[in-house]
């Protein structure tokens, strides 16, 4: 495998280049993905039939809580692979670590969510509008939920690897994609929850 | 015994019984057979553990061609009960059924995998490639589309088939009026083969983007590479949609949400909206590799240079962006309004300009050209008036208040049938023909493959051009049953006439393989067309690392211009070759993933579970193995090199 160390680590050999590449297209697809969800979420969100709208069962509390936290573990993410690109592996892990510690408290607090709509008789089955609120919401926490097992496998290749072009590139990915989940909660923030409260 | 009462059929019949009973056997067959030869290991090793994107090839063309056979007995069965009135070969129930796995088969288990197989085989080759670029990946969409298809095609002896038709729509397929399991098959079979294809969206872009030989630009690439590239395109925008649709689908039946509900704030007609979100699109994901497979045989067997390659792609990327704003004329009746429907109508007519350039592009390539008709050159030639039939149909069909009239008739069948058919399923056919030499080394007999030609042209004319008339005259579509007072019976019958005709016509080319594997000449060469594009610049069968020196490039017919104009492709000496290792994982992923459907068809939530949780412990199990695939040594490469007859040209 020849390597170009011209490049950052996760950019240096061919295969990482179209690694990369991939992944961006399949983020493309994964756009897609919740874009199909939000429109739907739209066209549901005024049809709760009997059930309860977004007015009566959003908290802002939680809701507030787990932005802070994904957008922060955002932020550490950025943090690792910075230190990544500067070779310093051991900070790296660090920052991981926090990332997938945040990641793990905003699905805590998400599960309470879920929790407290079922006390309040939000359920998949109330409405139409509950039935797409959760299971969008419940979309972007299966992909968190996934990010954080798929983090901890990266998180013990690089504590026993180190940093070489393979698991580089595997945590250059790997931040895609927990940037595109952040992303996407903004999203979610300001459509479903702000826009519901107003 | 209540647990096992869910897998009885709920509208059991003799037919289903006998195929019950053939399925087994035939089972039992293959597995006896594999035993007594010793072929376990072969096949295992060779083929389906395989990441060699010429093998996966083979197996999605192989996959394509039975179920073009299962999806044509569907067709041959409706045909026979509407060829007299009053008919009781089937029940309402079982041509419902019937109707629905033609429409699911025939699509995703047939076409899909046909444009995907000659993809996968062809595309590498044209662009000078090893392999793709995620071979691993590639194996798992053959796979996941593998389980996919198994997946469906069990539903008729165990629980009973959908019957909603191949749209689905709801509330027909709601529990209510679609009571059996059959409709948690179609959404778990199109789910998994889905996601495949989606990987294989994924893998195609990159491999096109990445991995070209040096020297060929993207406005140099073939035109069957180009229309990979957009249809690979398309399908990484539209299949996700396709996986939401599903997803709220499956909630709607196993889960008791609303979505799709006429109450509770549910929206019926949304379904059929994201629905025709994916599935215009996904009519251009199968028409433009076709386009792109007519333009190469158009281009060889007329010894001419592609007419128009700029306006060819320019109008394959036009039909691309407008094939996801037309969606709505599939519904013009739904009652949007006009202002709605004029918009789509709109979109729709305009997309008949750019075919409209791509069928002149192919008329002025034959336009004095020395035209051979060869079996592939006499698909591409039947396509274009039979092709511009369907279209014109089509631009009928665009408007929306006349489609007030057409709408849901057999009008409508005819059409796209005419431009399905020859459109694509001829370009399956002719694409098979013209690359067959290139995976097997042999030529597929001419004679043959001309009657079978000319059983399917005659019998496609006869079976589809009499719904045009019998549709504008009110027969309506998926109706199984109509009264001599119609007076459709003699179109009816004529119909039917077709429809064997063409059975005769497949049953000939599945003949011409068996007859040609014993018969052909094997020495052909390794350019037995004369051909123009860089596939045949090496050895056939092709060798498994495709080509043993990277060729170099200067246009889009590269090899055409090796062979004319002196241009020197391959450059430099033989070196080490590196190649993906086989893997198993693929196979057993889909294999779980198979488990997973079924058990959630069935609502079995304990093999639910345990088969995702198999299925990450097997991404794991991927993630943290150490691949770095194997090389072929310099010395070996020139040992296979002499044995096809010298070192590379």
């Amino acid at each position: 495998m020849k390597i170009d160390h011209s490049q950052p680590l996760e950019y240096s050999t061919h295969k990482n280049e179209m690694n990369i590449l991939g992944f961006w297209i399949f983020l493309g697809a994964e756009i897609m993905l919740f874009a199909t969800l939000f429109t739907s979420y739209f066209i549901y969100e005024n049809r709760f039939g009997n059930g309860p709208s977004g007015a009566e069962i959003f908290e802002i509390t939680p809701v507030l809580i787990e932005t802070v936290v994904l957008l922060t573990s955002s932020f550490t993410i950025g943090l690792a692979i910075n230190a990544m690109r500067l070779n310093r592996p051991k900070a790296m892990l660090w920052f991981l670590g926090i990332t997938l510690l945040l990641g793990a408290t905003f699905l805590s607090v998400e599960i309470y969510e879920f929790v407290h709509y079922y006390h309040v008789g939000a359920t998949l089955q109330t409405s139409a509008f509950t039935g797409i609120l959760l299971t969008t919401l419940g979309t972007h926490g299966a992909h968190v939920t996934f990010g954080l097992f798929w983090g901890i496998a990266i998180f013990l290749q690089v504590k026993k690897h180190g940093l070489n072009p393979e698991t580089a590139n595997k945590s250059f990915n790997y931040s895609l994609y927990w940037h595109f989940l952040d992303v996407m909660w903004i999203f979610i923030f300001s459509f479903i929850y702000l826009k519901g409260m107003m | 015994m209540e647990f096992f009462e869910r897998f009885a059929i709920p509208h059991p019949d003799p037919m289903i019984y006998a195929s019950m009973v053939a399925i087994v056997l035939v089972s039992i067959a293959i597995v006896a057979g594999l035993t007594y030869f010793k072929k376990w290991g072969y096949l295992w090793n060779e083929w389906l553990t395989t990441t060699d994107h010429k093998r996966i090839g083979i197996m999605y063309l192989i996959s394509a061609l039975v179920m073009l056979f299962r999806g044509g007995a569907d067709a041959v069965m409706m045909r026979l009960q509407l060829s007299s009135p009053e008919m009781e070969f089937l029940n309402a129930q079982h041509y419902n059924e019937v109707f629905t796995t033609h429409g699911v088969v025939m699509i995703f288990f047939m076409a899909m995998p046909f444009v995907i197989g000659l993809m996968n085989y062809v595309v590498p080759l044209q662009i000078g490639a090893r392999d793709v670029a995620f071979p691993r990946l590639n194996a798992l969409s053959f796979w996941l589309f593998f389980a996919g298809a198994m997946l469906f095609n069990i539903s008729f002896v165990i629980g009973g088939s959908p019957d909603a038709g191949w749209t689905n729509y709801f509330p027909l397929a709601s529990n209510e009026f679609s009571q059996s399991v059959g409709v948690n098959y179609y959404m778990w079979a199109l789910q998994i083969s889905g996601i495949g294809t989606l990987m294989t969206g994924i893998n195609f872009v990159v491999t096109i983007f990445k991995m070209r030989a040096p020297g060929m630009k993207l406005m140099k690439m073939p035109m069957f590479t180009w229309s990979a590239l957009i249809t690979n395109v398309i399908i990484v925008f539209a299949f996700p949609v396709l996986t939401v649709a599903l997803l709220m689908g499956t909630f709607d039946r196993q889960f008791g949400t609303s979505f799709f509900a006429t109450g509770n704030g549910g929206m019926d007609m949304y379904w059929a909206n994201l629905f025709w979100v994916w599935g215009h699109p996904e009519v251009y994901i199968l028409i433009l590799p076709a386009f792109g497979i007519y333009s190469e045989i158009i281009s060889t067997f007329s010894q001419r240079n592609l007419y128009g390659y700029k306006s060819m792609v320019a109008s394959m990327v036009l039909i691309s962006l407008l094939s996801f704003f037309v969606w709505v004329h599939h519904f013009f009746t739904m009652g949007q309004g006009a202002l709605t429907n004029s918009i789509f109508s709109i979109t729709t007519m305009a997309i008949a300009i750019p075919t409209g350039i791509k069928i002149f592009n192919w008329l002025l390539t034959m336009w004095k050209g020395k035209i051979r008709f060869t079996v592939p050159m006499l698909y591409s030639v039947a396509f274009i008036p039979l092709f511009t039939v369907g279209g014109v149909t089509g631009v009928m069909l665009a408007m929306a208040s006349a489609d007030y009239q057409y709408h849901n008739t057999m009008f409508l069948v005819a059409h796209f049938h005419n431009t399905i058919i020859p459109g694509v399923v001829y370009a399956m056919l002719a694409g098979l023909t013209y690359w067959w030499p290139k995976m097997f080394g042999f030529i597929l007999n001419e004679r043959i493959g001309k009657w079978a030609f000319w059983f399917n042209v005659v019998g496609f004319v006869l079976a589809f051009f009499p719904m045009y008339i019998t549709g504008l005259d009110g027969q309506a579509r998926r109706m199984y049953t109509y009264s001599e007072s119609t007076g459709f019976t003699p179109l009816n019958m004529l119909s039917f006439v077709g429809a064997g005709l063409m059975a005769i016509a497949f049953i000939l080319i599945a003949y011409n393989i068996f007859y040609s594997i014993k018969n052909s000449p094997r020495n052909v060469g390794d350019d037995p067309w004369n051909a123009r594009s860089l596939e045949w610049a090496t050895h056939n069968p092709v060798p498994e690392y495709n080509f043993a020196i990277e060729p170099e490039v200067n246009s889009s017919e590269a090899f055409w211009d090796h062979k004319k104009k002196k241009h020197t492709l391959f450059k430099g000496k033989i070196d080490k070759i590196h190649m993906p290792n086989n893997s198993g994982i693929p196979i057993i992923m889909a294999g779980i993933l198979f488990v997973f459907g079924f058990s959630f068809v069935f609502s079995i939530w304990p093999a639910v579970i345990i088969a995702a949780i198999a299925f990450f412990a097997c991404m794991m199990y991927s993630s943290f193995e150490n691949d770095q695939g194997r090389y072929i040594s310099a010395d070996e490469v020139k040992e296979t090199e002499e044995k096809f007859g010298g070192a590379s040209k």
